[in-house]
C-alpha cells in the first residue's frame, strides 16, 4: 500500500471536519469535527514516520492526542458552564466574549 | 490482504466522519466518532503504530468519548435553528471543504517526495511498540513530555474552575463575574 493512500485520505478526513465546523451550528459538534481534524493530522504523521522508517512521528502522534485531550477538557468546561448559565448553545448567539 | 485491510478501515473512518457531520442529534454524532475512531485505530495498525493505536482506542475511543457522552446527555440535543446567517451556507461550507480536500490532494500527488510513492522501507522489529515509544518519550523527548503533563493537569484544574458548580449563592441564577 502506497504511502500516498494515506496521505489522500488524511486529506479526506480533514476537509470533512473543515466542512463541519463551517456547517453546524452546535459548540459541542463543531468539538466534534475539530476532533476529526486532529485525527487526520495523527494520519499524517504516521503515514510519514512510516515512510521515513523514524518513530519520530509517533511520538508527535502522542503529543497530539494529548494537546486534543486538552482541548476537549476545557472546551467541555465551557459548554457545560454556559449551559448551567443559560446561554444559547448556537455558536451565532455565542459571539461577545464578556461573561 | 493489505489493501482489504486499508479500504475496510478507509471506509469506516469515512462514514463515521461524515455521520458526524450530517446527523442531526448531537448524541449520534459522538456515536459516529467512536466508529471513526475505531477504524482509524486500524489503520494505525497497518501503519506499524502498536502504541499509538492502542492509546487512540483506550484514551480517545474511551475515555474522552465517555466524557463526550456525558456532556451530549447532561445538554441534550441542541436544536440548531432552519434559518441561516450567511445565505446558502450549507451549500458553500461542503464546496469549499472539496476545495480544500481537491487542492491537497494535488499538493500531494504532485509533490517531489519519493518515499510517498512506496510502501515506506522494511523497518526493524519492534517498530512502533510501547517499548521503542516509551524510550524515546523518556530519553530523546523528555522535555515535550513533561511539558505534555503540565499541560494537562493545567486543562483538568481549568475545566474544575469552568465547569465547578459556584458555591456561594444559588448555581442556577445567572452570576456576575468575580
Amino acid at each position: 500500500m502506497d504511502i500516498t493512500w494515506y496521505l489522500v485520505l488524511s486529506a479526506m478526513l480533514f476537509a470533512v471536519g473543515v466542512s463541519g465546523v463551517l456547517l453546524r451550528r452546535s459548540p459541542l459538534v463543531i468539538l466534534l469535527c475539530l476532533e476529526l481534524m486532529l485525527n487526520a493530522g495523527n494520519l499524517a504523521l504516521l503515514a510519514f514516520s512510516r515512510s521515513l522508517g523514524n518513530q519520530d512521528g509517533q511520538v508527535f502522534a502522542l503529543i497530539v492526542m494529548v494537546i486534543a485531550a486538552c482541548e476537549v477538557v476545557v472546551g467541555l468546561g465551557i459548554i457545560v458552564a454556559a449551559y448551567r448559565r443559560r446561554i444559547p448553545l448556537n455558536v451565532d448567539d455565542l459571539r461577545s466574549l464578556r461573561g | 490482504m493489505k489493501e482489504v485491510a486499508f479500504f475496510a478501515g478507509a471506509i469506516g473512518a469515512l462514514g463515521g466522519a461524515i455521520a458526524v457531520i450530517a446527523l442531526r442529534n448531537a448524541f449520534y454524532s459522538v456515536l459516529a466518532l467512536i466508529v471513526h475512531l475505531i477504524s482509524l485505530a486500524g489503520l494505525f495498525l497497518l501503519l506499524q503504530g502498536e502504541f499509538i493505536a492502542a492509546a487512540q482506542i483506550v484514551v480517545y475511543a474511551g475515555a474522552v468519548m465517555v466524557l463526550y457522552v456525558f456532556v451530549a446527555a447532561y445538554v441534550g440535543n441542541v436544536d440548531e435553528p432552519l434559518w441561516e446567517p450567511i445565505p446558502g451556507q450549507r451549500f458553500i461550507a461542503p464546496l469549499l471543504g472539496i476545495a480544500l480536500f481537491v487542492e491537497l490532494a494535488i499538493a500531494i500527488t504532485g509533490s517531489s517526495l519519493q518515499a510517498i510513492d512506496t510502501g515506506g522501507p522494511t523497518v526493524e522489529l519492534g517498530f512502533g511498540s510501547p517499548s521503542a515509544i516509551g524510550k524515546l518519550l523518556l530519553e530523546r523527548f523528555l522535555i515535550a513530555f513533561e511539558a505534555a503533563s503540565l499541560l494537562l493537569l493545567v486543562a483538568a484544574v481549568g475545566a474544575v474552575i469552568l465547569a465547578g458548580r459556584h458555591r456561594s449563592g444559588d448555581a442556577d441564577a445567572p452570576q456576575e463575574p468575580a
